[in-house]
This record gives C-alpha cells, structure tokens and sequence, in this order.
C-alpha cells in the first residue's frame, strides 16, 4: 500500500513574525523556515506505518518555491521514500493546492493521504478536506490514533468534546493532530542517505492548475497591543482588582 | 442576498458557537437561514427557530446525519447552498471538518476563522497563529466561512420565531462511518469556548502539584484547565490541554496564566483574553508585559490563599 504525505514550508514555530511596514505581508527575509510541525507529525505516522508493515512506499509532496525541497528532504531523511515537488513561486491558494494534490493521487494513486491539520502560517485548516471532497473519499481530520486494517482505516479524532472514532475506506485522507505522535529526529547517516532519494520536479500546470487563489489579501496589520497592565502586591488586591475593576470574577 | 449558518448541536440543543456565528450574519446582512443536520433534531431546531434574527430553520433529520460525518453533511450543505450567498459555520471541530470540503464541493475558495465583518465579501481573520490580521476579499460568488466565536458577540437564543421546514434530500456518500466516541466526563467547561481559563507551566513543577494546585482554582472560578508547551513537554499533563500555536487557542474573559514564562508559541494561543492575570514568581518573566495584573510570588502559597479569597 502506498502513503502519500503533503508537506509545506512555513517559518519555524519559534520566530516571531513582524508586519511589514508597507501591510502586505509578514516579513520573511532571512527567517528560519522549517517543515510545519504538523507535517512533521504526519511524515511520522506515514514512517511508523511503514514499520509496521501496513504502508510499502512513502511518497512526499511539495507545492512551493524551490528552497521547499529542503522540506522534502527532510522528509526523506524520516523515511520516505521520493519526493515530488510542485514548483512555483506564485500565491496558491488551499483550493488550488488541493487540486493539485488531487493530479498526484491520480497519478500515484495512494490509499492512505496523510497530510498536517493546518499550516502555522496561513492558519487555514482547508486542504485535507477539500482533497477529500475532489476524491470522494473519507476524511480523518484531526487524527490522535490512525489503525489501518482489512482495507479499512480507522481514525480516533480530536473533537471539541473528547474523542470521536470513525471508519473509512480506503483511499482515505487523513490530517494529523498534535497528540497523533511525536516526530522522531533525523540521524545524520538518513540525511546523507536522504540526498540520493529520488525527487521529481513537476509545476502546477503539469496538473492542469493555474496558481492563484480567488481571496485577495488586501492588507495585514498587526494585532492591536495590549494596554500596559499593572503589578499587584498581593492577593487581596488582585482579588479586589478582578472583582471592582475587570469585574470578570 | 441570504445566509445559510449550519448550526452545531447536539440534537437537543443549539451550542452557544451557533449564536455568535449568527451574529456574524447579521453584520454580513441578508435573511439568515439556519441548517439543522442530525437525528432526532427535532429539540435543536426548534430552539434555533427562536434565535434572534433567523427567518427559516432547515431540517434534515435522518440516520446519514447522526453524527454529522462530513462526507454526508457537506454534500446536502453544498446541495442547499448554491441557493445562498453565503455559508456559514462556527470555526468548531464540527465547522472546520465539514465547511473546506462544502467549498471544494462548490468549487471555491474559503476563508477560515475570521473575527470581523468589513463588508460582505470582505472579512478580518489572524494568520501566524494571531501575530498578525490579514483582511481577505473573497471573489467567488458563494462565501464559504468559518467564524471564530470569540470575535462576535452571541445572537439572543430567544425572541425569533422562524418556521421550520424539512428537507428531504438524504445524502449518504458511504465512504465513512461513525464507531464511537469518548466525550470528557469532567464538570469543568471545554478549554477553548471557556469564560476562565487557569493554565498552568513548568513552574508548576510536577504533574501532581498541578492538579492539586491548580485544580481547586479551576473548580473554585467554574473554569477550564490549560497548560503551557512546557509543561505539557514535561509529562504534567496531557497535551489536549495544551494552549499555544500548535494546540488551543483561547479567548476567555479571564486567563490566570501561573508559572508560565510566556514564550512567543504559548502567547499565541491566548493573548487575545479580555483579562490576563499572571502569577509567577520571576519579575522579569515575558508573560508580564501582556498581562493585565501580574503578582510575583511562590504559587504554592499564593495560589492556596486566592482560593481562600474567592
């Protein structure tokens, strides 16, 4: 059985992020970019079912600029076996990229299609699903335990309330969670081992999509700060505080 | 121009997110239709029909719905919606699950968890886990929208009088089905729809002195447990617990962050609470400099005697 997994480079969880001056974007320049950390989590689950026998090949995917090979690499370095890179240095948009995903699963044709829950930059939350939707298939959001068996998978989900467990069959989409697993490091032998995998170069065209997306960022402020707060001496006065003047206990 | 809001329920009842994706229709403007999918929905309709401000409830009441999988709900979300202008739902588990895939089904594009209304096709939502606001116009002729309930106040949950209306259309995709689940038992309010959220962070120090210090607060204020990374790293506690970037984001009335330093990853998730209390006994701790009230001092005691005060 074959994995596809959906990687995306993002800024690493650790920078902070600052607003351009002229509001059209973050400033990215000389930032430390990484796989997002969700990605990661899915590349695991694909390597672990791969050990466990369940999965034969891992596929990785890319859709950006040339730098997220890297991210592939990565990615390579965990276990998977090749990756493909989806070219370009145009704005796409979730529902582009799920078209696009949708071109390789076509092609490739996995059962399992793992992907991260959402991206730490575009916060977004979409293409899992939308892959889903242009498949047909079922969709396991939000995955904390992932059991593939009898051409079935079985997905325990992160609901607002608990858990919530589903069924589906295969191919299916599956978007990882935090407490899905914890991403093993790459040793530096896999990362030697890593550069001769196979990695394909393909753009968005090559799957009849244009880049782009129908939503135009018009402007990207940052948030409003916070009024300077005050220190308190003990707790008669913060109990006092949020009664009289919070008033929010 | 007309709204569709799915609502979230649980067959019985309307979930407060609903009221406050409502509100968010009322700015957008238009006659606003509410979309009950479930089984034995019968209760929850009728209390979405007294929502201010909705003119139509729809109700699809069927077994293909029982747990509202997204393979069957988005199809009958996509069916009915191309009637509609805008389509809406709370960005909950439940929202965020089926909403993308009602998009692709319409072939357009989404904009997820916006938190103000500029007009109606353009929208304010956070990128970069809240460290900045993008404000997106959406070109596509149906808008397809999640809303981040902290961003809008809640609709009255009386005063409306809609009629209900059934809807046949049964969609079963059978690609998927509902096994079971495991909804937490506990009193206490889910972490990320919370008025008061007592988080707790490495400088707790055990997962022990965690429970036993932070729990009575919890209990005492009638508010959620969260934690920090790091404490969550250390093995305290469960990462479903987690608020920050890669876990929960949070917006309750009252945070009372104590033993957290405040690292950029855990300030994510929660700087836009009303009120930000922390306790820590590092003056120089980051935390501070967003706080509202901070108070340094050892938790093992200063915690104790605010539960004695309240």
């Amino acid at each position: 059985m074959k994995a596809l997994v959906a990687v995306k480079r993002v800024v690493d969880a650790n920078v902070k992020v600052r607003v351009k001056a002229d509001k059209t974007g973050v400033d990215l320049t000389n930032v430390k970019m990484s796989i997002n950390p969700f990605c990661e989590i899915a590349v695991e689950e694909a390597v672990r079912l791969k050990e466990k026998g369940a999965v034969t090949e891992i596929v990785v995917v890319s859709v950006g600029p040339q730098a997220a090979q890297e991210q592939i690499r990565s990615a390579l370095a965990l276990g998977a076996d090749r990756g493909i890179l989806v070219q370009t240095d145009d704005e796409v948009g979730a529902l582009e990229v799920a078209k696009i995903l949708k071109g390789i699963v076509d092609q490739e044709k996995p059962e399992v299609i793992l992907l991260g829950k959402q991206a730490i930059d575009d916060d977004s939350n979409q293409v899992g699903q939308m892959l889903a939707a242009l498949m047909g298939a079922g969709q396991g959001t939000f995955a904390s335990e992932v059991k593939v068996e009898g051409g079935k998978v079985q997905v325990t989900r992160e609901v607002d309330g608990g858990l919530q467990t589903v069924e589906l069959a295969l191919p299916a989409i599956i978007t990882t969670d935090l407490r899905l697993n914890e991403p093993r490091y790459a040793a530096l032998p896999n990362i030697m081992k890593a550069r001769k995998k196979p990695l394909d170069t393909k753009s968005p065209s090559d799957y009849g999509v244009a880049t782009g997306t129908k939503l135009k960022t018009i402007l990207v402020e940052a948030p409003a700060d916070r009024k300077a707060g005050v220190q308190v001496k003990s707790v008669d006065e913060l109990v006092e505080k949020l009664r009289n003047e919070a008033k929010v206990i | 121009m007309s709204i569709l809001v799915y609502a979230e329920h649980d067959n019985n009842s309307i979930l407060s997110a609903t009221l406050n994706t409502v509100t968010a229709a009322q700015k957008i403007g238009g006659d606003i239709h509410v979309l009950v999918a479930g089984q034995n929905a019968q209760a929850a309709a009728d209390a979405a029909a007294k929502i201010a401000g909705v003119s139509k409830v729809l109700l699809a009441d069927n077994a293909a719905y029982g747990h509202q999988l997204a393979e069957n709900v988005a199809k009958l979300i996509a069916d009915l919606g191309k009637n509609y202008s805008h389509i809406l739902a709370p960005a909950t588990t439940t929202g965020k699950n089926v909403l993308p895939r009602v998009a692709a089904l319409l072939d357009v594009s989404m904009v997820s968890e916006i938190i103000a209304v500029d007009s109606p096709d353009t929208f304010k939502r956070p990128i970069y886990a809240g460290n900045a606001i993008a404000t997106v116009k959406s070109e596509e002729a149906i808008k397809v929208i999640t809303v981040r309930g902290t961003g809008f106040d809640a609709a009255a949950a009386e005063g409306g009088s809609a009629a209900v209306e059934a809807v046949g259309t049964v969609e079963d995709a059978g690609v998927s089905s509902f096994v079971g689940e495991e909804l937490a038992k506990s009193d206490r309010p889910e972490l990320t729809s919370a008025k008061i959220v007592v988080s707790g962070g490495r400088g707790v120090g055990s997962g022990e002195n965690y429970y036993k210090i932070l729990e009575p607060l919890a209990d005492k204020l009638g508010a959620a447990l969260g934690a920090s990374r790091a404490a969550v790293d250390a093995g305290f506690v469960p990462n479903d617990l987690q608020v920050g970037q890669t876990g929960k984001i949070v917006a309750p009335s009252l945070y009372l962050a104590v033993g957290i330093s405040g690292a950029i990853q855990h300030l994510a998730g929660m700087k836009d609470s009303k009120v930000i209390v922390a306790i820590n006994k590092d003056e120089e701790a980051p935390i501070n400099a967003i706080a509202d009230y901070w108070l340094v001092g050892d938790l093992n005691t200063v915690i104790p005697e605010l539960v004695s005060k309240l």
